[in-house]
Protein backbone atom coordinates (compact mmCIF):
# COMPACT_ATOMS: atom_id res chain seq x y z
CA UNK A 1 0.00 0.00 0.00
CA UNK A 2 1.21 3.75 -0.72
CA UNK A 3 1.01 5.54 3.12
CA UNK A 4 0.78 2.95 5.92
CA UNK A 5 -2.10 4.62 7.54
CA UNK A 6 -4.03 2.90 5.39
CA UNK A 7 -3.62 0.00 7.56
CA UNK A 8 -6.37 0.83 9.75
CA UNK A 9 -8.54 -0.07 7.32
CA UNK A 10 -8.00 -3.69 7.85
CA UNK A 11 -9.57 -4.88 11.09
CA UNK A 12 -12.26 -2.34 9.72
CA UNK A 13 -12.95 -4.71 6.95
CA UNK A 14 -12.80 -7.81 9.03
CA UNK A 15 -15.00 -6.70 11.39
CA UNK A 16 -17.29 -5.89 8.57
CA UNK A 17 -17.08 -9.49 7.15
CA UNK A 18 -17.52 -11.31 10.63
CA UNK A 19 -20.90 -9.02 11.45
CA UNK A 20 -22.29 -10.14 7.97
CA UNK A 21 -21.82 -13.74 8.42
CA UNK A 22 -23.38 -13.04 12.11
CA UNK A 23 -26.61 -11.36 9.78
CA UNK A 24 -26.38 -13.91 7.21
CA UNK A 25 -26.86 -17.12 10.25
CA UNK A 26 -29.81 -14.59 11.87
CA UNK A 27 -31.68 -14.24 8.28
CA UNK A 28 -31.13 -17.99 7.85
CA UNK A 29 -33.60 -18.21 11.67
CA UNK A 30 -35.84 -16.00 10.58
CA UNK A 31 -36.42 -17.83 7.37
CA UNK A 32 -37.02 -21.13 9.48
CA UNK A 33 -39.45 -19.39 11.56
CA UNK A 34 -41.76 -18.37 8.53
CA UNK A 35 -42.36 -21.82 7.71
CA UNK A 36 -41.47 -23.74 11.57
CA UNK A 37 -43.12 -20.66 13.43
CA UNK A 38 -41.66 -21.74 16.66
CA UNK A 39 -38.40 -22.89 15.84
CA UNK A 40 -36.23 -21.15 18.77
CA UNK A 41 -39.05 -20.03 20.36
CA UNK A 42 -39.09 -18.68 23.06
CA UNK A 43 -35.48 -18.62 23.18
CA UNK A 44 -34.94 -16.03 19.97
CA UNK A 45 -38.89 -14.96 19.41
CA UNK A 46 -38.65 -13.14 15.78
CA UNK A 47 -38.39 -9.83 16.65
CA UNK A 48 -35.44 -10.04 18.19
CA UNK A 49 -33.90 -11.93 15.48
CA UNK A 50 -35.07 -9.34 12.62
CA UNK A 51 -33.84 -6.94 14.85
CA UNK A 52 -30.53 -8.55 15.16
CA UNK A 53 -30.61 -8.94 11.24
CA UNK A 54 -31.36 -5.80 10.48
CA UNK A 55 -29.12 -4.06 13.25
CA UNK A 56 -26.46 -6.33 11.89
CA UNK A 57 -26.66 -5.09 8.34
CA UNK A 58 -26.69 -1.80 9.32
CA UNK A 59 -23.38 -1.93 11.69
CA UNK A 60 -21.18 -4.13 8.85
CA UNK A 61 -22.03 -1.62 5.71
CA UNK A 62 -20.98 0.67 8.52
CA UNK A 63 -18.19 -0.99 9.02
CA UNK A 64 -17.43 -1.60 5.11
CA UNK A 65 -17.89 2.37 4.31
CA UNK A 66 -15.54 3.16 7.17
CA UNK A 67 -13.07 0.49 6.31
CA UNK A 68 -13.13 2.03 2.72
CA UNK A 69 -12.90 5.81 3.41
CA UNK A 70 -9.30 4.99 5.88
CA UNK A 71 -8.62 3.11 2.93
CA UNK A 72 -9.53 5.43 0.19
CA UNK A 73 -8.64 8.67 1.63
CA UNK A 74 -5.21 8.52 2.30
CA UNK A 75 -4.53 7.52 -1.34
CA UNK A 76 -6.71 10.20 -2.94
CA UNK A 77 -5.40 12.94 -0.76
CA UNK A 78 -1.89 11.66 -1.20
CA UNK A 79 -1.01 12.10 2.60
CA UNK A 80 -1.16 10.07 5.72
CA UNK A 81 -4.34 9.77 7.94
CA UNK A 82 -4.81 12.71 10.46
CA UNK A 83 -4.85 10.65 13.25
CA UNK A 84 -4.63 6.52 12.89
CA UNK A 85 -4.50 5.77 16.05
CA UNK A 86 -7.70 7.64 17.17
CA UNK A 87 -9.10 5.49 13.88
CA UNK A 88 -8.18 2.56 15.78
CA UNK A 89 -9.70 3.43 18.90
CA UNK A 90 -12.68 4.43 17.21
CA UNK A 91 -13.05 0.97 15.70
CA UNK A 92 -12.38 -0.87 19.08
CA UNK A 93 -15.42 1.71 20.54
CA UNK A 94 -17.89 0.80 17.58
CA UNK A 95 -17.09 -2.91 17.72
CA UNK A 96 -17.99 -3.26 21.57
CA UNK A 97 -20.90 -0.84 21.57
CA UNK A 98 -22.24 -2.75 18.55
CA UNK A 99 -21.55 -6.09 20.10
CA UNK A 100 -22.98 -4.62 23.42
CA UNK A 101 -26.36 -4.04 21.58
CA UNK A 102 -26.69 -7.19 19.93
CA UNK A 103 -25.88 -9.07 23.19
CA UNK A 104 -28.56 -6.79 24.82
CA UNK A 105 -31.31 -7.47 22.20
CA UNK A 106 -29.84 -11.32 22.57
CA UNK A 107 -30.43 -11.68 26.39
CA UNK A 108 -32.37 -8.88 27.57
CA UNK A 109 -35.80 -8.69 27.24
CA UNK A 110 -36.76 -5.24 24.62
CA UNK A 111 -38.61 -3.82 27.61
CA UNK A 112 -36.13 -4.46 29.93
CA UNK A 113 -33.14 -2.95 27.86
CA UNK A 114 -35.19 0.36 27.24
CA UNK A 115 -35.69 0.77 30.92
CA UNK A 116 -32.03 0.29 31.88
CA UNK A 117 -30.74 2.40 28.92
CA UNK A 118 -31.98 5.56 29.14
CA UNK A 119 -35.29 5.40 26.96
CA UNK A 120 -37.46 6.81 29.75
CA UNK A 121 -35.18 10.42 29.61
CA UNK A 122 -35.56 10.22 25.28
CA UNK A 123 -38.06 7.97 23.82
CA UNK A 124 -36.08 6.42 20.67
CA UNK A 125 -36.31 2.63 20.72
CA UNK A 126 -38.82 0.60 19.30
CA UNK A 127 -39.11 2.03 15.89
CA UNK A 128 -37.68 -0.14 12.60
CA UNK A 129 -34.08 -0.38 12.15
CA UNK A 130 -33.58 2.51 14.69
CA UNK A 131 -33.88 -0.24 17.92
CA UNK A 132 -30.55 0.65 19.08
CA UNK A 133 -30.59 2.02 22.71
CA UNK A 134 -30.08 5.46 23.27
CA UNK A 135 -26.39 5.11 24.13
CA UNK A 136 -26.01 2.73 21.23
CA UNK A 137 -27.41 5.77 19.07
CA UNK A 138 -25.27 8.76 21.25
CA UNK A 139 -22.27 6.12 20.78
CA UNK A 140 -22.81 6.01 16.97
CA UNK A 141 -22.74 9.43 16.72
CA UNK A 142 -19.79 10.00 19.01
CA UNK A 143 -18.09 7.50 16.41
CA UNK A 144 -18.86 9.15 13.15
CA UNK A 145 -18.14 12.58 14.37
CA UNK A 146 -14.40 11.09 15.52
CA UNK A 147 -14.35 9.23 12.31
CA UNK A 148 -15.35 12.47 10.27
CA UNK A 149 -13.23 14.68 12.41
CA UNK A 150 -10.36 12.30 11.09
CA UNK A 151 -10.91 12.74 7.51
CA UNK A 152 -11.59 15.63 6.89
CA UNK A 153 -8.49 16.89 8.77
CA UNK A 154 -6.43 14.30 6.69
CA UNK A 155 -8.20 16.28 3.44
CA UNK A 156 -7.76 19.86 4.62
CA UNK A 157 -3.79 18.75 4.68
CA UNK A 158 -4.20 17.17 0.82
CA UNK A 159 -4.72 16.82 -2.38
CA UNK A 160 -8.79 17.57 -2.98
CA UNK A 161 -9.95 15.13 -5.54
CA UNK A 162 -13.60 14.73 -6.96
CA UNK A 163 -14.00 10.88 -5.43
CA UNK A 164 -12.98 11.89 -2.34
CA UNK A 165 -15.44 15.12 -2.00
CA UNK A 166 -18.48 13.00 -2.93
CA UNK A 167 -17.33 10.49 -0.86
CA UNK A 168 -16.93 13.16 2.14
CA UNK A 169 -20.32 14.34 1.21
CA UNK A 170 -22.14 11.12 1.63
CA UNK A 171 -20.60 10.40 4.81
CA UNK A 172 -21.18 14.12 6.70
CA UNK A 173 -24.55 13.40 5.24
CA UNK A 174 -24.86 9.91 6.87
CA UNK A 175 -24.26 11.16 10.06
CA UNK A 176 -26.60 14.69 9.75
CA UNK A 177 -29.73 12.26 9.16
CA UNK A 178 -28.75 9.83 11.48
CA UNK A 179 -29.81 12.57 13.69
CA UNK A 180 -33.51 12.44 12.96
CA UNK A 181 -33.37 8.93 14.76
CA UNK A 182 -33.18 11.19 18.10
CA UNK A 183 -36.32 12.55 17.04
CA UNK A 184 -39.37 10.57 17.98
CA UNK A 185 -42.98 12.73 18.11
CA UNK A 186 -46.19 11.17 20.10
CA UNK A 187 -47.81 11.83 17.18
CA UNK A 188 -47.24 8.88 14.68
CA UNK A 189 -48.21 10.59 11.56
CA UNK A 190 -44.78 13.11 12.39
CA UNK A 191 -43.19 10.28 13.45
CA UNK A 192 -43.06 8.28 10.76
CA UNK A 193 -42.92 11.19 8.29
CA UNK A 194 -39.28 11.89 9.94
CA UNK A 195 -38.42 8.39 10.10
CA UNK A 196 -38.16 8.33 6.50
CA UNK A 197 -35.38 11.01 7.17
CA UNK A 198 -33.36 8.49 8.24
CA UNK A 199 -34.26 5.54 6.23
CA UNK A 200 -35.05 6.78 2.95
CA UNK A 201 -32.23 9.74 2.96
CA UNK A 202 -29.77 7.47 3.85
CA UNK A 203 -30.01 4.23 1.59
CA UNK A 204 -32.09 6.09 -1.86
CA UNK A 205 -29.82 9.30 -0.81
CA UNK A 206 -26.63 9.81 0.65
CA UNK A 207 -25.34 6.36 1.07
CA UNK A 208 -25.69 6.18 -2.68
CA UNK A 209 -22.83 8.54 -2.87
CA UNK A 210 -20.66 6.61 -0.75
CA UNK A 211 -21.35 3.73 -3.19
CA UNK A 212 -20.83 5.43 -6.33
CA UNK A 213 -17.46 6.95 -4.90
CA UNK A 214 -15.93 3.95 -3.79
CA UNK A 215 -17.07 2.31 -6.80
CA UNK A 216 -15.71 4.94 -9.00
CA UNK A 217 -12.22 4.92 -7.04
CA UNK A 218 -11.75 1.11 -7.29
CA UNK A 219 -12.89 1.34 -11.23
CA UNK A 220 -10.11 4.01 -11.28
CA UNK A 221 -7.50 1.57 -9.99
CA UNK A 222 -8.54 -1.85 -12.11
CA UNK A 223 -8.89 -0.24 -15.41
CA UNK A 224 -6.71 2.73 -15.12
CA UNK A 225 -9.59 4.80 -17.15
CA UNK A 226 -8.30 8.58 -16.83
CA UNK A 227 -9.76 9.74 -13.76
CA UNK A 228 -11.05 13.33 -15.09
CA UNK A 229 -13.59 10.46 -17.47
CA UNK A 230 -14.59 8.51 -14.08
CA UNK A 231 -15.27 11.71 -12.02
CA UNK A 232 -17.42 13.10 -14.20
CA UNK A 233 -19.51 10.28 -14.90
CA UNK A 234 -19.80 9.96 -11.17
CA UNK A 235 -21.23 13.07 -11.01
CA UNK A 236 -23.84 12.66 -13.49
CA UNK A 237 -24.57 9.62 -11.85
CA UNK A 238 -25.34 11.29 -8.14
CA UNK A 239 -26.58 14.31 -10.00
CA UNK A 240 -29.37 12.04 -10.84
CA UNK A 241 -29.86 10.06 -7.50
CA UNK A 242 -30.37 13.10 -5.55
CA UNK A 243 -32.45 15.07 -7.91
CA UNK A 244 -34.86 12.01 -8.41
CA UNK A 245 -34.09 10.61 -4.66
CA UNK A 246 -34.84 13.45 -2.74
CA UNK A 247 -38.61 13.92 -3.98
CA UNK A 248 -38.56 10.27 -4.31
CA UNK A 249 -39.39 9.76 -0.55
CA UNK A 250 -42.46 10.65 -0.99
CA UNK A 251 -43.31 7.02 -2.02
CA UNK A 252 -43.16 6.11 1.57
CA UNK A 253 -46.02 9.14 1.90
CA UNK A 254 -48.44 7.50 0.14
CA UNK A 255 -50.38 5.64 3.27
CA UNK A 256 -49.35 6.91 5.97
CA UNK A 257 -51.74 10.56 6.68
CA UNK A 258 -49.34 12.56 4.91
CA UNK A 259 -51.46 14.72 2.09
CA UNK A 260 -52.40 13.09 -0.97
CA UNK A 261 -49.93 15.14 -3.56
CA UNK A 262 -47.80 12.73 -2.38
CA UNK A 263 -48.72 9.86 -4.55
CA UNK A 264 -48.16 11.88 -7.38
CA UNK A 265 -45.06 13.51 -6.01
CA UNK A 266 -43.46 10.16 -4.60
CA UNK A 267 -44.59 7.96 -8.18
CA UNK A 268 -43.35 10.16 -10.97
CA UNK A 269 -39.79 11.21 -8.81
CA UNK A 270 -39.29 7.65 -7.48
CA UNK A 271 -40.02 6.24 -10.93
CA UNK A 272 -37.40 7.92 -12.33
CA UNK A 273 -35.01 6.62 -9.48
CA UNK A 274 -33.77 3.27 -11.68
CA UNK A 275 -32.21 5.97 -13.89
CA UNK A 276 -29.22 6.45 -11.98
CA UNK A 277 -28.72 2.63 -11.17
CA UNK A 278 -28.63 2.17 -14.84
CA UNK A 279 -26.39 4.73 -15.27
CA UNK A 280 -23.81 2.93 -12.60
CA UNK A 281 -24.53 -0.19 -14.97
CA UNK A 282 -22.97 1.56 -18.00
CA UNK A 283 -20.73 3.23 -15.89
CA UNK A 284 -19.27 0.00 -14.45
CA UNK A 285 -19.38 -1.87 -17.89
CA UNK A 286 -17.75 1.17 -20.30
CA UNK A 287 -14.95 1.83 -17.73
CA UNK A 288 -14.07 -2.01 -17.92
CA UNK A 289 -14.17 -2.02 -21.88
CA UNK A 290 -12.40 0.93 -22.15
CA UNK A 291 -9.40 -0.67 -19.53
CA UNK A 292 -5.91 0.61 -20.25
CA UNK A 293 -4.34 -2.02 -18.32
CA UNK A 294 -4.98 -5.55 -16.77
CA UNK A 295 -5.04 -5.59 -13.30
CA UNK A 296 -4.41 -8.49 -11.95
CA UNK A 297 -7.34 -8.57 -9.17
CA UNK A 298 -9.69 -10.06 -11.94
CA UNK A 299 -11.85 -10.55 -8.78
CA UNK A 300 -12.26 -6.85 -8.07
CA UNK A 301 -13.42 -6.38 -11.34
CA UNK A 302 -16.05 -8.80 -10.68
CA UNK A 303 -17.55 -7.52 -7.89
CA UNK A 304 -17.70 -4.27 -9.18
CA UNK A 305 -19.39 -5.12 -12.52
CA UNK A 306 -21.79 -7.29 -9.87
CA UNK A 307 -22.85 -4.16 -8.30
CA UNK A 308 -23.56 -2.19 -11.11
CA UNK A 309 -26.09 -5.09 -12.62
CA UNK A 310 -27.74 -6.10 -9.22
CA UNK A 311 -28.29 -2.60 -7.50
CA UNK A 312 -29.60 -1.82 -11.17
CA UNK A 313 -31.79 -4.95 -10.76
CA UNK A 314 -32.38 -5.15 -7.10
CA UNK A 315 -32.66 -1.31 -5.95
CA UNK A 316 -33.75 -0.20 -9.91
CA UNK A 317 -36.07 -2.62 -11.29
CA UNK A 318 -37.75 -4.32 -7.49
CA UNK A 319 -38.06 -0.77 -6.42
CA UNK A 320 -40.10 0.35 -9.30
CA UNK A 321 -42.09 -3.12 -9.34
CA UNK A 322 -44.29 -1.21 -6.68
CA UNK A 323 -43.49 2.43 -6.70
CA UNK A 324 -46.34 3.61 -8.35
CA UNK A 325 -48.95 4.58 -5.82
CA UNK A 326 -51.89 2.58 -7.07
CA UNK A 327 -49.68 -0.53 -7.77
CA UNK A 328 -48.16 0.15 -4.27
CA UNK A 329 -51.38 0.58 -2.69
CA UNK A 330 -51.92 -3.54 -2.85
CA UNK A 331 -48.56 -4.13 -2.27
CA UNK A 332 -47.18 -1.81 0.25
CA UNK A 333 -46.04 -3.61 3.35
CA UNK A 334 -45.94 -7.34 1.78
CA UNK A 335 -43.57 -9.83 1.01
CA UNK A 336 -42.67 -7.42 -2.54
CA UNK A 337 -41.35 -4.80 0.06
CA UNK A 338 -39.08 -8.03 1.68
CA UNK A 339 -38.21 -9.02 -2.08
CA UNK A 340 -36.78 -6.14 -2.66
CA UNK A 341 -35.09 -4.69 0.01
CA UNK A 342 -32.92 -8.00 0.34
CA UNK A 343 -31.93 -7.26 -3.51
CA UNK A 344 -31.11 -3.72 -3.27
CA UNK A 345 -29.62 -4.11 -0.18
CA UNK A 346 -27.17 -6.74 -0.97
CA UNK A 347 -26.85 -5.48 -4.82
CA UNK A 348 -26.23 -2.01 -3.69
CA UNK A 349 -24.41 -1.80 -0.57
CA UNK A 350 -23.05 -5.40 0.60
CA UNK A 351 -22.06 -5.77 -2.86
CA UNK A 352 -19.76 -2.41 -3.12
CA UNK A 353 -18.27 -3.27 0.05
CA UNK A 354 -17.13 -6.59 -0.55
CA UNK A 355 -16.03 -4.65 -4.26
CA UNK A 356 -13.76 -2.65 -1.75
CA UNK A 357 -12.36 -5.16 0.06
CA UNK A 358 -11.87 -7.42 -2.64
CA UNK A 359 -9.90 -4.83 -4.09
CA UNK A 360 -7.98 -3.40 -1.07
CA UNK A 361 -6.96 -6.46 1.31
CA UNK A 362 -4.95 -8.08 -0.61
CA UNK A 363 -3.08 -4.77 -0.95
CA UNK A 364 -3.00 -4.30 2.68
CA UNK A 365 -1.57 -7.86 3.12
CA UNK A 366 1.55 -7.00 0.87
CA UNK A 367 0.31 -8.04 -2.62
CA UNK A 368 -1.16 -6.43 -5.60
CA UNK A 369 -3.82 -9.01 -6.01
CA UNK A 370 -4.73 -12.98 -4.57
CA UNK A 371 -3.44 -15.90 -5.67
CA UNK A 372 -5.27 -17.68 -8.97
CA UNK A 373 -6.95 -20.01 -6.50
CA UNK A 374 -7.81 -17.77 -3.94
CA UNK A 375 -9.18 -15.83 -6.92
CA UNK A 376 -11.51 -18.86 -8.26
CA UNK A 377 -13.00 -19.52 -4.85
CA UNK A 378 -14.02 -15.60 -4.48
CA UNK A 379 -15.07 -15.72 -7.93
CA UNK A 380 -17.46 -18.68 -7.15
CA UNK A 381 -18.64 -16.83 -3.86
CA UNK A 382 -19.42 -14.00 -5.86
CA UNK A 383 -21.78 -16.05 -7.76
CA UNK A 384 -23.07 -18.25 -5.43
CA UNK A 385 -24.17 -15.70 -2.92
CA UNK A 386 -25.51 -13.24 -6.19
CA UNK A 387 -27.56 -16.09 -7.57
CA UNK A 388 -29.15 -17.36 -3.96
CA UNK A 389 -30.14 -14.08 -4.13
CA UNK A 390 -31.77 -13.60 -7.23
CA UNK A 391 -33.24 -16.95 -6.31
CA UNK A 392 -34.41 -15.31 -2.68
CA UNK A 393 -35.75 -12.04 -4.49
CA UNK A 394 -37.66 -14.40 -6.85
CA UNK A 395 -39.20 -16.71 -4.36
CA UNK A 396 -40.26 -13.77 -2.00
CA UNK A 397 -41.84 -11.94 -4.98
CA UNK A 398 -43.66 -14.92 -5.96
CA UNK A 399 -44.89 -14.93 -2.28
CA UNK A 400 -45.74 -11.14 -2.31
CA UNK A 401 -47.85 -11.97 -5.73
CA UNK A 402 -50.09 -14.51 -4.17
CA UNK A 403 -50.10 -12.81 -0.92
CA UNK A 404 -51.45 -9.52 -2.20
CA UNK A 405 -54.07 -11.66 -4.67
CA UNK A 406 -55.31 -13.52 -1.54
CA UNK A 407 -55.09 -11.04 0.99
CA UNK A 408 -55.37 -7.89 -0.57
CA UNK A 409 -57.01 -8.44 -4.25
CA UNK A 410 -59.21 -10.60 -4.22
CA UNK A 411 -63.07 -10.30 -4.09
CA UNK A 412 -62.61 -12.60 -0.79
CA UNK A 413 -60.20 -11.44 1.16
CA UNK A 414 -59.02 -14.02 3.25
CA UNK A 415 -56.88 -13.42 6.74
CA UNK A 416 -52.93 -12.80 6.83
CA UNK A 417 -52.12 -15.96 8.56
CA UNK A 418 -54.29 -17.69 6.19
CA UNK A 419 -52.70 -16.52 3.41
CA UNK A 420 -48.82 -17.23 4.87
CA UNK A 421 -50.53 -21.04 5.18
CA UNK A 422 -50.71 -20.48 1.31
CA UNK A 423 -47.95 -19.66 0.26
CA UNK A 424 -45.32 -21.72 2.68
CA UNK A 425 -43.64 -23.34 -0.16
CA UNK A 426 -41.92 -20.33 -1.41
CA UNK A 427 -40.91 -19.43 2.16
CA UNK A 428 -39.02 -22.63 1.96
CA UNK A 429 -37.78 -22.35 -1.47
CA UNK A 430 -36.22 -19.23 -0.17
CA UNK A 431 -34.62 -20.82 2.75
CA UNK A 432 -33.37 -22.98 0.33
CA UNK A 433 -31.51 -20.78 -1.68
CA UNK A 434 -30.26 -18.91 1.97
CA UNK A 435 -28.98 -21.94 3.01
CA UNK A 436 -26.85 -21.24 -0.45
CA UNK A 437 -26.19 -18.01 -0.01
CA UNK A 438 -24.98 -19.07 3.47
CA UNK A 439 -22.78 -21.89 1.97
CA UNK A 440 -21.05 -19.13 -1.15
CA UNK A 441 -20.44 -16.99 1.93
CA UNK A 442 -18.32 -19.62 3.27
CA UNK A 443 -16.38 -19.98 0.44
CA UNK A 444 -15.84 -16.39 0.25
CA UNK A 445 -14.14 -16.65 3.86
CA UNK A 446 -12.37 -19.75 2.92
CA UNK A 447 -10.59 -17.68 0.05
CA UNK A 448 -8.71 -15.51 2.41
CA UNK A 449 -6.64 -18.70 4.13
CA UNK A 450 -5.73 -20.39 0.65
CA UNK A 451 -2.78 -19.05 -0.56
CA UNK A 452 -1.01 -20.31 -3.60
CA UNK A 453 1.50 -18.50 -5.54
CA UNK A 454 1.20 -14.65 -5.30
CA UNK A 455 1.32 -12.14 -7.75
CA UNK A 456 3.63 -9.37 -7.92
CA UNK A 457 3.89 -7.57 -4.46
CA UNK A 458 2.04 -3.93 -4.49
CA UNK A 459 3.71 -0.99 -5.37
CA UNK B 1 -19.42 12.01 -22.55
CA UNK B 2 -17.02 13.69 -24.36
CA UNK B 3 -16.36 16.93 -25.91
CA UNK B 4 -17.40 19.64 -24.43
CA UNK B 5 -19.16 18.67 -21.21
CA UNK B 6 -16.45 19.04 -18.89
CA UNK B 7 -16.43 17.89 -15.38
CA UNK B 8 -16.53 21.09 -13.47
CA UNK B 9 -20.48 21.41 -15.81
CA UNK B 10 -21.15 17.95 -14.25
CA UNK B 11 -19.59 19.08 -10.87
CA UNK B 12 -21.99 22.43 -10.73
CA UNK B 13 -25.22 20.39 -12.26
CA UNK B 14 -24.69 18.36 -9.39
CA UNK B 15 -24.92 21.12 -6.86
CA UNK B 16 -27.04 22.78 -8.57
CA UNK B 17 -29.69 20.02 -9.18
CA UNK B 18 -29.23 19.11 -5.42
CA UNK B 19 -29.82 21.98 -3.59
CA UNK B 20 -32.99 22.69 -6.40
CA UNK B 21 -34.64 19.48 -4.80
CA UNK B 22 -34.03 19.55 -1.28
CA UNK B 23 -35.48 22.78 -1.03
CA UNK B 24 -38.25 21.87 -3.15
CA UNK B 25 -38.49 18.68 -0.56
CA UNK B 26 -38.56 21.31 2.67
CA UNK B 27 -40.99 23.31 0.54
CA UNK B 28 -43.27 20.18 0.41
CA UNK B 29 -42.81 19.91 3.31
CA UNK B 30 -43.43 22.73 5.20
CA UNK B 31 -46.83 22.87 2.79
CA UNK B 32 -47.50 18.97 4.44
CA UNK B 33 -47.27 20.10 8.05
CA UNK B 34 -49.96 22.62 7.42
CA UNK B 35 -52.17 19.72 5.88
CA UNK B 36 -51.36 16.86 8.19
CA UNK B 37 -53.26 18.12 11.05
CA UNK B 38 -56.60 18.01 8.87
CA UNK B 39 -55.64 13.92 8.67
CA UNK B 40 -53.21 12.46 11.84
CA UNK B 41 -56.28 12.96 14.23
CA UNK B 42 -53.75 14.67 16.56
CA UNK B 43 -57.33 15.76 18.88
CA UNK B 44 -57.26 11.82 20.36
CA UNK B 45 -53.75 12.05 21.06
CA UNK B 46 -54.70 11.63 24.78
CA UNK B 47 -51.79 10.88 27.08
CA UNK B 48 -53.12 7.16 27.60
CA UNK B 49 -52.69 7.33 23.54
CA UNK B 50 -48.99 8.58 23.82
CA UNK B 51 -48.56 5.74 26.97
CA UNK B 52 -49.61 3.40 24.50
CA UNK B 53 -47.19 4.13 21.67
CA UNK B 54 -44.65 3.73 24.26
CA UNK B 55 -45.86 0.11 25.22
CA UNK B 56 -45.89 -0.50 21.10
CA UNK B 57 -42.64 0.88 20.92
CA UNK B 58 -40.35 -0.37 24.52
CA UNK B 59 -41.42 -4.22 23.67
CA UNK B 60 -40.60 -4.04 19.79
CA UNK B 61 -43.91 -5.05 18.28
CA UNK B 62 -42.66 -3.73 14.76
CA UNK B 63 -40.23 -6.47 15.21
CA UNK B 64 -42.73 -9.09 13.58
CA UNK B 65 -45.92 -6.43 12.83
CA UNK B 66 -46.46 -3.61 10.36
CA UNK B 67 -48.54 -0.71 11.23
CA UNK B 68 -49.85 1.32 8.53
CA UNK B 69 -47.51 -0.99 6.54
CA UNK B 70 -44.61 -0.17 7.81
CA UNK B 71 -42.68 -3.02 9.84
CA UNK B 72 -41.94 -6.30 9.64
CA UNK B 73 -44.05 -8.76 7.47
CA UNK B 74 -44.20 -11.55 9.81
CA UNK B 75 -47.48 -10.85 11.10
CA UNK B 76 -50.50 -9.06 10.64
CA UNK B 77 -50.90 -5.56 9.77
CA UNK B 78 -52.29 -3.57 13.03
CA UNK B 79 -52.46 0.03 11.73
CA UNK B 80 -56.12 -1.25 11.33
CA UNK B 81 -56.41 -4.06 13.87
CA UNK B 82 -59.14 -1.78 16.46
CA UNK B 83 -61.10 -2.30 13.65
CA UNK B 84 -60.90 -5.57 12.76
CA UNK B 85 -61.16 -6.72 16.14
CA UNK B 86 -61.85 -4.58 18.24
CA UNK B 87 -60.72 -3.38 21.78
CA UNK B 88 -61.31 -6.59 24.01
CA UNK B 89 -60.26 -9.00 21.36
CA UNK B 90 -57.05 -7.62 21.18
CA UNK B 91 -56.23 -7.40 25.41
CA UNK B 92 -57.35 -11.08 25.28
CA UNK B 93 -55.47 -12.32 22.05
CA UNK B 94 -52.16 -10.37 23.98
CA UNK B 95 -53.07 -12.26 27.49
CA UNK B 96 -53.08 -15.70 26.10
CA UNK B 97 -49.82 -15.79 24.10
CA UNK B 98 -48.00 -17.74 23.35
CA UNK B 99 -50.54 -20.06 22.14
CA UNK B 100 -47.69 -23.02 22.27
CA UNK B 101 -49.56 -24.67 18.90
CA UNK B 102 -46.80 -26.60 17.63
CA UNK B 103 -45.41 -25.74 14.36
CA UNK B 104 -47.00 -21.95 14.30
CA UNK B 105 -45.89 -18.54 14.49
CA UNK B 106 -45.26 -17.21 18.22
CA UNK B 107 -46.23 -14.08 19.61
CA UNK B 108 -44.29 -13.86 23.20
CA UNK B 109 -45.93 -12.83 26.54
CA UNK B 110 -45.06 -9.24 27.20
CA UNK B 111 -46.67 -9.40 30.64
CA UNK B 112 -48.46 -6.45 30.03
CA UNK B 113 -50.69 -4.74 32.93
CA UNK B 114 -54.32 -3.56 32.77
CA UNK B 115 -53.11 -0.27 32.34
CA UNK B 116 -50.86 -0.72 29.49
CA UNK B 117 -53.18 -3.13 27.63
CA UNK B 118 -55.73 -0.42 27.94
CA UNK B 119 -53.11 2.18 26.65
CA UNK B 120 -51.81 0.43 24.14
CA UNK B 121 -55.36 -0.46 22.98
CA UNK B 122 -56.00 3.19 22.71
CA UNK B 123 -53.06 3.76 20.78
CA UNK B 124 -54.46 0.81 18.17
CA UNK B 125 -57.69 3.24 18.05
CA UNK B 126 -56.29 6.12 17.25
CA UNK B 127 -53.74 4.60 14.84
CA UNK B 128 -56.61 3.42 13.17
CA UNK B 129 -58.50 6.90 12.82
CA UNK B 130 -55.59 8.13 11.07
CA UNK B 131 -56.55 9.18 7.31
CA UNK B 132 -54.43 6.78 4.90
CA UNK B 133 -56.13 7.58 2.01
CA UNK B 134 -58.07 4.72 2.64
CA UNK B 135 -55.45 2.18 2.52
CA UNK B 136 -55.40 -0.70 3.44
CA UNK B 137 -57.71 -2.20 0.88
CA UNK B 138 -59.82 -4.31 3.13
CA UNK B 139 -60.33 -4.91 6.83
CA UNK B 140 -58.33 -8.36 6.72
CA UNK B 141 -55.20 -5.71 6.26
Amino acid sequence: MQYSSQAVAKPYFIAAIGLFTGQVLFGLIMGLQYVIGDFLFPAIPFNVARMVHTNLLIVWLLFGFMGAAYYMIPEETETELYSPKLALLMFWVFLVAGAATILGYLLVPYATLAKFTGNDILETMGREFLEQPLLTKIGIVVVALVFLFNLTMTMLKGRKTSISLVLMIGLWGLALFFLFSFYNPHNLVLDKYFWWWVVHLWVEGVWELILGALLAFVLIKVTGVDREVIEKWLYVIITMTLVTGIIGTGHHYFWIGAPEYWQWWGSVFSALEPIPFFAMTVFAFNMVNRRRREHPNKAATLWALGTGVMSFLGAGVWGFLHTLAPVNYYTHGTQITAAHGHMAFYGAYAMVVLCIISYAMPILRGRAANSEKSQVLEMWSFWLMTVAMVFITLFLTAAGILQVWLQRYSSTPIPFMAAQDQVAIFYWLREGAGVMFLIGLLIYIASFFVSGETKAKAA
Amino acid sequence: MSGTFTKSMARNIFYGGTVFFALLFLALTFDSMQTIPKRDNRANLTPSVIAGKKVWEVNNCIGCHTLMGEGAYFAPELGNVYKRRGPEFIKAWIQSQPTGAPGRRQMPNFHLTEQQLNDLVEFLKYSSEINTANWPPNIEG
